[in-house]
């Protein structure tokens, strides 16, 4: 377990309600993430975490109750303000751009910090090259730091799994976020890629200072990395606190053992 | 042994950024354009065999030119960012149209407002680049609806486009100056003191377009535009998520494709037909772009190019070889023939090689690169 | 009086002119349920159908054959052939293009769409054929309410009828039968279907088979009143609006979608045509479609998509 040191809220999230139809898959979920902690958000199949992701991430829109990202209230949120204002994810089926290289995949992240419009990129002469230039030097500092040297030119569909993964997660950094949010970033993966894993995402939560929020099953590794956790189950949460106090609370245990409701 | 990386150590981002890093590459492309612009016009002026026959320019060399740059717009639209379209057909005619007008001066009388609003005739070069205008403006008109829907919804949204603009150009007369006829004749081909005239000066000037529009249109599929108009044809949902618009993304796409495609319909009617009606455009020539873009490959700019050669090659083979055999077809047979390998191609290569014969040849490179000892 | 009586005549003629864009529509709504393929060959199999039927109906007469028993071999002909369609294309397009994406079936339907044109016309001709099925002469009714009466075409009803008996037999197939429910399983996940049990080449072949007796239809009704040729496929691409109008996975959103076509684009060139040039029937249909596209995606009838990630 590692200790917070900031206490800042972050992103705080009130009384969030949302509804498929007659569906419910969150109701009224609270809970905070403070500056440079990194937040679980764990509970059993079907409990609404990628959902509540989604909704942070503005893709879905509660029915009730707001998001505060940076001190901001939003109601609505289109998905590309939230990753202008600073929140980047991967996602729990990998999401990268399959006909694309590595290479291209993790500069696709940085479109937002692109400036320069169609006239110069078609010509390609002075700012618009050197814009690229800039850019792919910090795209390859990612890429060194993911250890994916070797496979920047190859299509990721032809990447292995665990590879594919990470660089999807390099896509994600590249957009120098202030929040992260990892969708499962370890499912599937055997144990060396996961110790992998875990120590990309501590070193980048140390190293770059950003944010994270995880989604994950793996309760080992939920207990090493994060700072707190909070349970959801039936899209209702039904616990909040550090790894030590989740793992003792009764409504944790019997949600996953499955003591009737 | 010959194609070999090896000892060409990239010291620079921008180098290993480069449309060729491999220096033969760069090699054979230059000997290529060498051989465009300056072996053809040379052999052709000496009359050497095949290049001294007009026919070679004319019906060949020339539909080639300006059906690949098509392709290329096609390409941007449907490889690129993966946004169907059977109406590039309606978008070559409203660069031709446009042009035609701009170039001939354009007067709309509006006698209920009280005034008429006139235009000169443009140079032909404005006349040809404005037209690529008109028509990347309805490109993006018609592109809005792709924000609400997808794939094969957007298929019959440009067939709206194709059989409308069919219409529009049959039967409004302003169109084509009130002629009679329907058919109209483009204007003198005078490029700032040039006048192209011969089919040589005819080709040299497509050959000039298509370089500078390829070159451009590279450059934007390797840039910031192109990762994005991809990332929304592989997985529109991250792309958003991640901050890629996909208004700005889908209707650039629009844009740049109708542009190009616009120039090069302006170029078929002004350089290639000389005097057009309105089935010039009509959607088998949607189909015809969309099938160069299959075989030649989905998303690359090279393809355009092979698919517009197969495609201009296999009917002249289709009527060679035959009668050299001894067996001539008749030119219905040949017709038919065409449709039944154009659509088995089709099938085969979207089964086999969807990115067509573009990825053939980099994997022959990727072969030939590690030959002879292929581990 | 005479307004209304226009009017209602050209409403009648455009709404059963309508249920023939309905009959092809129909072909493609069952492949697009049942392989979620949106199947551009639809024109070309009506072509196929048509021409099949007229060819060998004209050789069976000309060699001395009853004009009844040459109409039943020449149905069974035509079905065999396409039988035979249905088996190629599921063997040789499809079937190695399992789990694929919609454009990618899409763009394969099109390169089936010319093989099929080039085979039909390389094999039995390019000519114009006229087919005699059906009568086609007219019906002049409420002659004592309208000048001249509401004339109304005897094919247009018989396409009508053929219409409604189709729609509800392909009902009782697709609710009522196991096929049938397979079908609807295929549609929506391939790999799904395959991995519950469901022989996906079996249904493909069996849908492209049905289908393509649908076009069958479709080219007798059609057939009968152009003549069979080539132009054939280009109406049939107006199922394309139709569909987008009623919806791709409605059965009756393929019958109203027809209707509305139909209805429409013949009202809007009786009484909008002479005012902006003509021929706006060329058009009309793909214009109400971008329309209705605009504001309502699904179309009247289909269902909505939510999206997941």
């Amino acid at each position: 377990m590692r200790s917070p040191d900031v206490q800042e809220v972050l992103l705080s999230v009130e009384g969030v309600s949302l509804a498929f139809g007659g569906v419910k898959a969150l109701t009224g979920v609270s809970f905070d993430v403070r500056k440079g902690e990194i937040r679980a958000i764990i509970g059993p199949n079907g409990a609404g975490k990628t959902s509540m992701l989604n909704v942070i991430n503005g893709f879905y829109h509660p029915n009730q109750g707001s998001i505060t990202f940076k001190g901001q209230t939003r109601a609505r949120m289109r998905p590309f303000e939230a990753s202008r204002g600073g929140i980047a994810r991967t996602f729990q089926n990998v999401a990268l751009f399959k006909g694309m290289s590595a290479l291209d995949n993790i500069m696709a992240g940085r479109t937002l910090k692109m400036r320069y419009g169609l006239f110069w990129q078609a010509l390609r002469f002075g700012p618009a090259q050197r814009e690229e230039v800039e850019h792919r030097h910090r795209v390859e500092e990612i890429i060194d730091f993911l250890e994916i040297q070797a496979i920047r030119k190859v299509p990721v569909a032809r990447l292995p799994y665990g590879l594919q993964k990470r660089v999807e997660l390099g896509r994600a950094l590249a957009m120098e976020p202030d929040l992260l949010l990892l969708d499962e970033p370890m499912a599937g993966m055997n144990l060396e890629e996961k110790e992998d894993m875990s120590r990309f995402i501590i070193e980048v939560n140390d190293h770059y200072g950003t944010t994270i929020a995880l989604i994950e099953h793996d309760m080992g590794v939920v207990m090493d990395l994060s700072n707190r956790v909070v349970v959801l189950d039936h899209g209702v949460k039904i616990a909040d606190g550090t790894p030590d106090q989740v793992k003792r609370d009764q409504a944790v245990i019997d949600a996953y053992l499955g003591v009737a409701h | 042994m010959f194609y070999r990386e090896a000892g060409q150590f990239k010291t620079t981002y921008s180098a290993d950024m480069a449309i060729f890093p491999i220096r033969q590459d760069r090699v054979t492309l230059g000997a290529l354009l060498a051989f465009a612009f300056i072996g053809v016009p040379l052999l052709s002026y000496f009359h050497v065999w095949p290049f001294g026959q007009d026919y070679l320019l004319r019906a060949i060399l020339l539909p080639f030119l300006i059906l690949a740059l098509a392709a290329i717009g096609v390409n941007i639209l449907v490889g690129y960012c993966g946004q169907i379209s059977l109406g590039s057909g309606a978008f070559m005619a409203i660069g031709a149209y446009s042009a035609y007008k701009l170039g001939t001066g354009v007067h709309i009388p509006l006698a209920w407002l009280g005034f008429d609003i006139s235009i000169p005739a443009l140079p032909v070069l404005p006349s040809i680049l404005l037209g690529g205008f008109m028509s990347a403006l309805v490109g993006i008109l018609f592109g809005v609806p792709s924000l609400r829907i997808k794939g094969l919804y957007l298929a019959v949204a440009t067939l709206a486009a194709q059989f409308f603009f069919d219409w529009v150009f049959l039967r409004v007369p302003w169109f084509t100056n009130y002629a009679p006829s329907g058919s109209v004749n483009a204007p003198e081909l005078n490029f700032v003191g040039w006048v192209v005239d011969t089919p040589i000066e005819r080709y040299i000037l497509c050959l000039i377009f298509v370089t500078v529009f390829a070159l451009m249109a590279k450059n934007l599929v390797r840039g910031n535009i192109g990762r994005q108009w991809m990332a929304i044809r592989d997985m529109d949902i991250a792309a958003e998520l991640m901050g890629i618009r996909p208004l700005y993304a889908k209707l650039t796409a629009f844009a740049v494709s109708s542009f190009i495609i616009g120039v090069s319909g302006a170029l078929w009617a002004f350089v290639y037909l000389g005097s057009w009606e309105p089935l010039a455009f009509d959607i088998n020539r949607s189909l015809q772009l969309l099938f160069m873009v299959i075989i030649g490959g989905l998303g690359s700019i090279l393809g355009p190019f092979i698919g517009a050669a197969f495609i201009l090659i296999l009917p002249i083979m289709l009527n060679l070889v035959p009668s050299e055999l001894g067996v001539p077809l008749s030119t219905e047979t040949i017709t038919h023939l065409e449709f039944i390998i154009f659509g088995s191609l089709i099938c085969y290569l979207l089964i086999k090689e969807p990115h067509g014969f573009a990825r053939l040849i980099s994997l022959a490179k990727e072969k030939l690169r590690l030959w002879p000892f292929p581990y | 009086m005479v307004l209304f009586g226009q009017f209602l005549e050209i409403l009648i003629g455009g709404l059963l002119s309508g249920v023939l864009y309905s009959l092809v529509a129909l072909g493609f709504v069952l492949i697009f349920k049942a392989s979620g393929v949106f199947n551009f060959a639809q024109g070309a199999m009506v072509l196929l159908a048509g021409l099949a039927l007229v060819r060998s109906l004209d050789l069976l007469v000309a060699n001395g054959f009853p004009f009844w028993t040459a109409i039943i071999l020449g149905l069974v002909f035509a079905g065999i052939i396409m039988a035979v369609t249905a088996w190629l294309v599921e063997r040789f397009v499809l079937g190695p293009l399992v789990n694929q994406d919609g454009l990618t079936l899409f763009m394969s339907t099109i390169g089936a769409t010319f093989v099929l044109e080039g085979a039909s016309q390389m094999i039995f001709g390019s000519d114009v054929y006229p087919l005699r099925l059906f009568p086609t002469d007219a019906w002049f009714l409420f002659e004592s309410s309208f000048p001249g009466g509401i004339l109304v075409n005897k094919l247009d009803v018989w396409g009508g009828l053929i219409a409604g008996i189709l729609v509800a037999g392909l009902a009782i197939f697709f609710q009522r039968t196991k096929t049938g429910r397979a079908l609807r399983a295929v549609a929506d996940d391939h790999a799904a279907a395959q991995s519950v049990g469901i022989p996906i080449s079996w249904i493909w072949f069996v849908v492209w088979l049905v289908a393509g007796l649908v076009a069958l239809v479709a080219a007798t009704v059609w057939g009968t009143k152009l003549g069979v040729q080539f132009s054939i496929t280009f109406l049939a691409l107006k199922a394309l609006p139709v569909l987008i109008i009623g919806g791709f996975t409605s059965i009756p959103g393929a019958i109203v979608g027809g209707l509305i076509v139909g209805a429409g684009e013949k009202l809007a060139e009786g009484f909008l045509g002479p005012h902006i040039g003509g021929g706006i029937e060329y058009w009309f249909a793909y214009v109400l479609a971008l329309a209705v596209l605009l504001v309502r995606p699904q179309g009247l009838f289909g269902e909505r998509i939510i999206e997941r990630i």
